[in-house]
């Protein structure tokens, strides 16, 4: 495809032709604020936070539908633009609780970021205030729809990424809400609990229960790693704080990008679970006693030593794991064949 | 898979076999989604309506191990009807012609006979699938948990070395594994018979490399015994057994025995980060750490390498997997001094010829997929691009053979079993989120109405389940997923031990145990709604 060039903010920036006017200035670092807008799913242009001024062209275009084409000027930062988001933010504003104080997407909201760029901290409109209960009866997902900024994003996620088309805009005007069909709550629809509509979500309106019940967003430190349930090998950001794991959000996988089932998302309770066990164990007439690992080691070494030398290496057997690690089987074959001395190892590859 | 997850979308046609994909592979399932959006057609063999099934353009609702004779029929209407692909027959496979003899059998007509799946549906998925540009079969345990396993996938391979829909982008033979790391686990040589990259045991060059590599004089070269003969010997000739985070007996047929067959080792070691059903029995219990707590790679289905970093330490005075047995090998006399999970992939990649091009750095920067030969190969996104590994593709013809057990008068029904969405294998840690267990926190039978009401069996009853080796008791699920005569449920739930009922007749080759089909006789227990 051909290339063409435009100008932004007095930037000359080439991209390939179809890109838009967005893309564009992504490509040139150029910084647009975005509500509705998300590279993986389809265009939508409705919250207008995006709008540019572009000569010639009437009114304020949004840059996220607006094709680019060669020879454009385009002007990111202008008053009338600056002028124009400040009012979406305040329209906004009219109808968002205003209790950033409490609010566990403090700190990761974009419409808390925008409202500090653009130094919006009150509305002179007089907003339609919802009342709707928070949706707070399963036990992945805590939806506010009080806080929804009706981005669609997370009705295009369920769509586009999950396929399932769960929720949805409902009802009209003011009273525009996303909602499930018939308006049930999430456990009573065909909800499977992906998240992926949470991984979108903006603001506050859509929020991982556990994770936000024990960390405020900056007081997290994530680590990318890979899904230990099934072969799809998703990556995630596990969440930590005070070496504790608390939640788990997307990162850019290899395989899953953002997405992720109920399982890899939802599933890390069992980490700090008080079933764990934290010492090694030793049977004592039938009942488990605690011991320390010294004590632990060598009386293994000891009996497999033991066993080995009356009825030799092939009476010893090893069953490695297909949950852990690439180096701990490897490992463990090893040791069962440099140090039992035996070929019997195998695993529950089968099940 | 010999294709990548992201190739699925692109395909022309996908042909899924025993794979109830969106709840056992769900990413997966996402992709094949999205090919259904972008136009792609989707055939389904399957006994169940899984979701999956519902979504695609044919369901081929076959009876339980029935696959051969399907998949031979599909050959059969594609061979019979010329539209397979002559000149990749030709050039890069043999044993054509003792293939086609025997597919020829295999008429629509004896097909349908068979496996129920009517004529006219069997000969337009045949003819979709040879005439699509590209098409992957995707499979998974539907296909390998069969007495003839191993020859279901026989039959998976030669229909798509037919139509030459292997060694393509989006055409390939596609296996979904269950666990996180089985791919690795097999990769490193964590069987019987090979060392990693299925260097095989007792050839005298591969034992050479391995004893000079790990500074031993010898290694044992006689093939080991697999988990099946383990259990089978504990006991007699198998007298100690270590195990490392598995569960056998939750996840094994038949657990009644392999309860016994372990209680009756002399002694038994199980290091995992629960006290398992399985750690119960054990006469050392050594905590390991879970994935957070360690470093290491996994191998995804799609022989992806990744990385799994430590994010917290251990928990207690629990230990990372690795270290334990580090620290056990030195007590035992063969010191091990690894500094960290990283020494442990640099030797991997130095005896491992498909791993020998990856490092903790190359991987920092995003997976690599095996074969990886050399530090600036790419990795490998599908396989048999230009030739097989044996050289040419071989037809294996293969005939089908009913399951091991029929469904008889004492034991009228068909009993599969397999996984669901909010739970992962033996549930140790999925019941034990919080979340998952809350919301899913009680196994059901899936039962056909007509069946249920023949049995005076209501949705939520208890019912009994019984084999000829032993029973359990679950709530019933009255409806239409699965056919009249079958019943289906997971084997997550330790309160319904569905192994205690499957049967363990495994496939002579591969050693995989038939739980898709075992006979059972299903009663109500108790009147009493226990919803
Ligand atoms: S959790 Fe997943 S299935 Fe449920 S509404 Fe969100 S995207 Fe849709
Ligand atoms: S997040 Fe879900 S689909 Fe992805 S690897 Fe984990 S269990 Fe599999």
């Amino acid at each position: 495809m051909a290339d063409i060039t435009l100008t932004i903010d007095g930037k000359q920036v080439t991209v390939p032709q179809g890109s838009t006017v967005l893309e564009a200035a992504q490509k040139a670092d150029i910084f647009i604020p975005t509500f509705c807008h998300d590279p993986e799913l389809s265009r939508y242009g409705a919250c207008r936070m995006c709008v540019v001024e572009i000569p010639g062209m009437r009114n304020l275009p949004a840059s996220c539908v607006t094709e680019a084409r060669d020879g454009m000027e385009v002007y990111t930062e202008s008053p009338a633009v600056i002028e124009a988001r400040k009012t979406i933010l305040e329209l906004l504003l009219a109808n968002h609780p205003l209790d950033c104080l409490t609010c566990p997407k403090n700190g990761d909201c974009r419409l808390q970021d925008y409202c500090y760029y653009y130094g919006v901290g009150d509305t002179p409109f007089e907003g339609e205030h919802h009342e709707y209960e928070v949706e707070e009866e399963n036990p992945f997902i805590v939806r506010d729809m009080n806080k929804c900024i009706l981005c669609g994003k997370c009705v295009r996620a369920c769509a586009e990424i999950q396929g399932r088309g769960v929720i949805d805009f409902a009802y009209r005007g003011v009273n525009t809400k996303v909602a499930t069909i018939m308006d049930v709550p999430l456990s009573e629809s065909e909800c499977l609990f992906c998240g992926n509509c949470v991984a979108v979500c903006p603001v506050g309106a859509l929020q991982e229960k556990g994770l936000r019940s024990q960390a405020r967003t900056w007081e997290v430190e994530k680590v990318k790693t890979t899904c230990s349930y099934c072969g799809c090998g998703c990556n995630f950001d596990l969440n930590v704080k005070d070496n504790k794991v608390v939640g788990v959000t997307s990162c850019d996988g290899d395989v899953n990008g953002r997405a992720l089932c109920v399982k890899g998302r939802f599933g890390y309770g069992f980490i700090h679970h008080p079933d764990r066990l934290t010492k090694p164990l030793i049977k004592k007439d039938g009942e488990f006693v605690e011991a320390e690992w010294d004590e632990a080691l060598s009386l293994v070494a000891g009996k497999m030593g033991e066993t080995k030398k009356e009825y030799g290496a092939d009476s010893l057997s090893v069953l490695s794991s297909a949950r852990c690690t690439n180096e701990e089987n490897y490992l463990l074959q090893k040791f069962t064949r440099a140090v039992l001395g035996t070929n019997n190892i195998d695993h529950c590859a089968r099940l | 898979m010999t294709n990548s997850i992201e190739e699925i979308s692109k395909a022309d046609y996908i042909l899924a076999i025993g794979t109830n994909t969106t709840e056992s592979h769900p990413i997966i399932g996402l992709e094949v989604k999205k090919a259904i959006r972008n136009g792609t057609g989707l055939a389904v063999a399957d006994p169940r309506k899984t979701e999956v099934a519902s979504m695609a353009h044919r369901h081929m609702q076959l009876k339980s191990g029935s696959d051969i004779a399907l998949l031979n029929g599909l050959a059969h209407v594609i061979i019979e009807e010329g539209l397979y692909a002559k000149e990749f027959v030709e050039e890069r496979t043999e044993d054509f012609e003792a293939f086609k003899e025997t597919v020829s059998k295999y008429t629509p007509e004896c097909v349908e006979e068979i496996t129920g799946v009517p004529v006219d549906i069997l000969k337009e998925v045949a003819r979709n699938y040879a005439q699509a540009k590209n098409a992957p079969i995707l499979y998974t345990m539907g296909i390998t948990q069969h007495i003839c396993g191993t020859h279901n996938v026989l039959a998976v391979a030669n229909l798509s070395m037919l139509c030459g829909h292997i060694g393509k982008e989006s055409s390939g033979v596609n296996p979904l594994r269950g666990q996180n790391n089985v791919q690795g686990a097999c990769d490193m040589g964590a069987l019987p018979n090979v060392f990693t990259a299925y260097q095989k045991v007792g050839m005298e060059n591969v034992q050479a490399k391995y004893a000079n590599a790990w500074n031993v004089d010898a290694l044992p070269d006689k093939v080991g015994i697999n988990i099946g003969q383990m259990m089978e010997r504990a006991g007699s000739n198998v007298k100690a057994m270590y195990i490392m985070g598995e569960n056998p007996v939750l996840s094994d047929p038949d657990s009644n025995h392999v309860a016994h067959a372990l209680e009756s080792l002399d002694f038994l070691v199980v290091q995992d980060i629960f006290l398992t059903e399985t750690a119960r029995l054990a006469d050392v219990v050594l905590p390991a750490t879970s994935f957070a707590e360690k470093d290491g790679t996994f191998t995804n289905t799609e022989r992806r390498v990744q990385r799994v970093r430590k994010a917290i330490d251990p928990v207690g005075n629990a230990m990372p997997d690795w270290e334990i047995i580090c620290n056990l090998s030195s007590v035992m006399g063969y010191p091990m001094n690894y500094s960290s999970a990283k020494d442990i992939f640099d030797e991997i990649s130095t005896v491992t010829p498909s791993y020998a091009g990856m490092s903790y750095e190359r991987l920092d920067n995003g997976g690599l997929q095996w074969p990886c030969p050399t530090e600036d190969h790419p990795g490998t996104p599908y396989l048999h691009k230009d030739k097989f590994a044996r050289g040419l593709g071989k037809f294996s013809a293969v005939d089908y053979v009913p399951p091991a057990e029929q469904p008889d008068a004492e034991y009228p029904m068909i009993l599969s079993t397999g996984r669901r969405h909010f739970h992962y294998h033996t549930g140790t840690m999925t019941r034990r989120t919080g979340t998952l267990d809350k919301y899913y926190n009680e196994e059901s039978l899936e039962i056909n109405e007509i069946d249920a009401q023949k049995l005076g069996i209501n949705n939520g009853d208890k019912v009994k389940v019984t084999s000829r080796r032993g029973s359990v008791e679950v709530k019933a699920c009255v409806g239409d997923t699965v056919p009249e005569g079958m019943v289906f449920t997971s084997f997550h739930f330790s309160e319904v031990a569905i192994n205690k009922v499957t049967n363990s007749q495994v496939d002579p080759v591969s050693n995989i145990p038939e739980f898709k089909v075992c006979a059972v006789r299903v009663e109500k227990y108790s009147a009493k709604n226990v919803s």
